[in-house]
């Protein structure tokens, strides 16, 4: 048996080549690998803030007030002395497990959703996307007070009620793709091949339908963690002393004018969270889109 | 070169057209001459890539500059250069004085404008007439390329013309503004086999009516044979050889040329030697309807169709587009559910097995789809397309997956190196093998092959023709061809069946339905075959 024999052999047990060749491709893509390395940093940094921040988060100084960046605080303080960079650092724990889990579950709920509706069609479908009509049809900023009122303030709850609200597009874009997909002669060429649906729906379908499910994943995150921002704002999500990203900004931003650096410092975080995941999300889509890299 | 003549509506000189690419700089045309005269027809013949469509579009500025250039050359129309001419100018020859028919019809027109109103668009462009003025000028158009009640007709959609229809609406719009040369980009390629015949008399007609000079592109000879007077051979992107009809069809001199000629299908097929007795599959009056909400009565696709295949034999089935001849095959192998009737196979009756058992029967029956290019899934590479039919019906040991998969490429003639290339890296005719050898890779009894050359070039088709041929002795198959052309039925089928709106007409051996036909459709079948005198030399 010759070397590449083996070598094929193997490439049958670590599952299908295109993850294979989507991941060799990814990583010759520098911007997506620079994203991809930027989030990991942050996420990893997230984990152990409570043992690596330079202060505890309900740690005040009246006496300081609010100062530029010093020696002792490297990006400064805010009006009631409490440390920037531990801020920043509690803040994006909440903002990135807020936008990544919700975002998660809506990719799960929607991919899942959408694509059952698209490929079994007929009544099922139908009833299937008018129920999202239907939530869709709800004010979600009042389905989403109702929840926390009923529930109370919950971390659980937050994920929940933003993934719940976020999915309806997902599934909707996935129905479009796996409708049109389904019609393919690709298709119908494994049906005669004689794989049972659910195969064909996993391996010939969803693979290629994944491009704008990546592309607007990537648009969801940033957006999600805006709501909560906002969530948190009106007082339904985070409150004080515990704080996120899309908090600090709010705050930052009423006091611009005298404190520049409250604003500038989240921001500049929130920023390079999102071009990251943009880089990251164009490169996924071209290292998955076998035609799009020809070396 | 010979001087200029008084009767070159076009002379062509030494055009190069380059394009920059990722992979640097691709020579599309290189240093093409040729002229075209008035009232005659110059056809351009060369496989898919050779450059022929490139070096008609520069003419006309049609090619996206940048990433396209032309190097050099030149294009004398009506003593100006053609190459030379601003924008501006380009646009008042274009569409005015040469216009253009295209390949595909149906992606060539506006799906929301009327026929009418596509057809007005010109004349109140380039003619300044009035709106009524052009309606009455439309209908004139129409009814001279043959539509019937234009005057009803003009305010219909596209989509409610067949692809004939369309193909004349296409035709009346580049004529609308009275060229004097028209360029014809496969006009014919898409069209079934008498439609193409109609459309080829009706250029001529038209023609020989307004002393119009034609281009005339495709990449079968046949097709042009009958009527083109200069032909001009292209091959990567040069002129391997030009002259009159005569010369080229007669005596041949350059390889290419002789063999686009041998590719042209031809002859019967001699009487196969591995033939049982005993029937393999067996059609019954089998009705396949489709019910649609537009029409009351149910579309009759197949229509009570009753044969049999016996085992080792080649089948051929013909008739053009809607004759229902795909739907009975895709009937056949249960990707369509008839409405009634009964298919059997070894004595086992298809229709009435429950999904999980016919998807163990889908180890013994096998299908290949016209179009390679969407048969298959663009994200597997060709390992996983072969491996996955194998792994599913456990036709070999896990660990022999790999050497299976690398026996099958080399049947069907791909290299081995390409086993991890996806389907876009490969030419038609080589996806067509991929398709070939998913089919192949649960060694089938049966296979329904629909269409297996129509999409492709006429050199490519000859090749992948014989490999099937190889391919069903080597595996002792079983095969329904399908085919909306006789010329290559007849040259693999043991039998052929004619099909045509919804049942079988007529039915019989290859020498029996060519020399004496008896059913009136088989016979304008055969008539509308190109190149029917190459045929017979």
């Amino acid at each position: 048996m010759t070397e590449q024999e083996d070598l094929e052999i193997n490439d049958i047990a670590s599952g299908s080549s295109l993850s294979k060749d989507a991941w060799i491709r990814l990583r010759k893509n520098r911007p997506a690998l620079g994203g991809l390395i930027i989030l990991t940093a942050f996420f990893a940094i997230a984990l152990f803030t409570p043992w690596i921040a330079p202060y505890g988060y309900e740690v005040q100084d009246l006496n300081l007030g609010a100062t530029g960046p010093s020696q002792d605080h490297w990006l400064g303080t805010d009006i009631f002395g409490r440390d920037l960079l531990t801020q920043i650092m509690y803040g994006g724990r909440i903002s990135l497990s807020v936008g990544f889990l919700a975002t998660i579950v809506a990719l799960f709920i929607g991919v899942t959703w959408g694509s059952i509706a698209g490929f079994v069609g007929g009544r099922i479908d139908s009833v299937m996307m008018r129920l999202v009509d239907i939530l869709y049809a709800l004010p979600f900023m009042i389905f989403i007070i109702l929840l926390m009122v009923v529930f109370g303030r919950n971390m659980l709850l937050l994920f929940l009620a933003i993934g719940a609200v976020e999915w309806l597009t997902m599934a909707r874009i996935m129905r479009g793709q796996v409708q049109n997909l389904r019609q393919q002669e690709f298709v119908e060429a494994a049906v005669a091949i004689g794989l049972s649906r659910s195969v064909i729906l996993v391996r010939h379908i969803i693979p290629n339908a994944i491009g704008p499910i990546i592309v607007y994943t990537t648009l969801t995150i940033p957006s999600v963690m805006l709501l909560e921002a906002f969530l948190s704002f009106l007082g339904l999500g985070i409150q004080p002393p515990e704080t996120s990203w899309g908090l600090l900004i709010a705050y930052g931003a009423e006091t611009m004018e005298e404190y520049p650096w409250l604003l500038l410092f989240p921001g500049f975080f929130l920023a390079v969270t999102l071009f990251s995941l943009n880089f990251l999300g164009d490169g996924l889509r071209d290292a998955l889109d076998v035609r799009g890299a020809k070396d | 070169m010979q001087k200029i003549n008084s009767n070159h509506l076009l002379k062509v000189d030494g055009l190069s057209v380059s394009f920059v690419t990722r992979n640097g700089i691709v020579k599309a045309v290189e240093d093409i001459s040729f002229t075209v005269d008035i009232g005659k027809t110059t056809a351009i013949i060369g496989e898919s890539g050779s450059g022929k469509s490139v070096s008609c579009y520069s003419l006309l500025g049609l090619i996206p500059t940048p990433p396209g250039k032309i190097d050099s050359g030149s294009a004398i129309f009506d003593g100006e250069d053609l190459l030379r001419l601003s924008n501006e100018c380009l646009r008042n020859v274009r569409g005015r004085r040469i216009s253009m028919i295209f390949q595909d019809p149906m992606t060539c027109l506006n799906p929301f404008m009327t026929i009418g109103k596509q057809l007005a668009e010109p004349l109140i462009c380039h003619q300044r007439l009035r709106r009524g003025q052009a309606r009455d000028l439309s209908i004139e158009l129409l009814r001279e390329v043959g539509i019937r009640e234009p005057e009803i007709t003009i305010d219909c959609f596209p989509h409610e013309f067949s692809g004939g229809m369309r193909q004349r609406v296409m035709i009346a719009m580049a004529l609308i503004n009275e060229p004097e040369l028209l360029i014809a980009d496969e006009p014919t390629t898409a069209l079934d086999v008498t439609i193409q015949a109609q459309m080829l008399s009706l250029i001529t007609e038209l023609q020989n009516k307004r002393d119009l000079g034609v281009i005339f592109i495709s990449h079968d000879l046949s097709v042009v044979s009958d009527f083109a007077d200069d032909v001009i051979v292209m091959q990567k992107g040069r002129i391997v050889e030009s002259g009159d009809r005569s010369s080229i069809l007669g005596s041949p001199r350059h390889p290419y040329t002789k063999k686009l000629l041998s590719a042209i299908p031809r002859g019967g097929k001699a009487v196969s030697s591995v033939r049982g007795d005993l029937p393999l599959v067996q059609v019954s009056n089998l009705n396949t309807w489709f019910s649609s909400a537009r029409y009351r009565t149910p579309i009759r696709a197949v229509s009570n169709v009753s044969f049999s295949i016996l085992s080792g034999e080649v089948v051929g089935l013909v008739g053009e587009s809607g004759s229902g001849k795909s739907t009975l095959g895709r009937s056949i192998v249960q990707l369509i559910k008839p409405t009634s009737g009964s298919v059997k196979f070894a004595d086992l009756e298809l229709t009435k097995l429950s999904n999980s058992l016919m998807k163990h029967q889908r180890r013994l029956i096998q299908i290949i789809f016209q179009d390679p290019f969407a048969s298959l899934n663009p994200r597997m590479t060709v390992f996983d397309t072969l491996a996955e039919p194998m792994q599913l019906h456990k036709i070999v040991e896990k660990r022999d997956v790999t050497s299976e998969v690398f026996k099958i490429m080399n049947d069907v003639g791909l290299a081995s190196s390409s086993v991890r290339k996806y389907p876009h890296e490969f030419s038609g005719g080589q996806r067509q093998r991929i398709a070939i050898g998913r089919a192949l890779a649960v060694r089938p009894k049966f296979i329904v092959a629909d269409e297996p050359v129509s999409a492709l070039d006429v050199t490519i088709q000859s090749q992948v023709l014989t490999l099937i041929q190889e391919l069903i002795d080597e595996y002792g198959l079983t095969m329904l061809f399908i085919s909306h052309d006789l010329s290559v039925i007849r040259k693999i089928s043991d039998r052929i069946l004619i099909m045509h709106k919804g049942s079988i007409v007529e039915e019989g051996s290859g020498s029996k339905i060519f020399e004496h036909p008896e059913n009136d459709y088989t016979r304008a079948l055969i008539d509308a075959i190109p190149g029917r005198k190459l045929q017979v030399s």
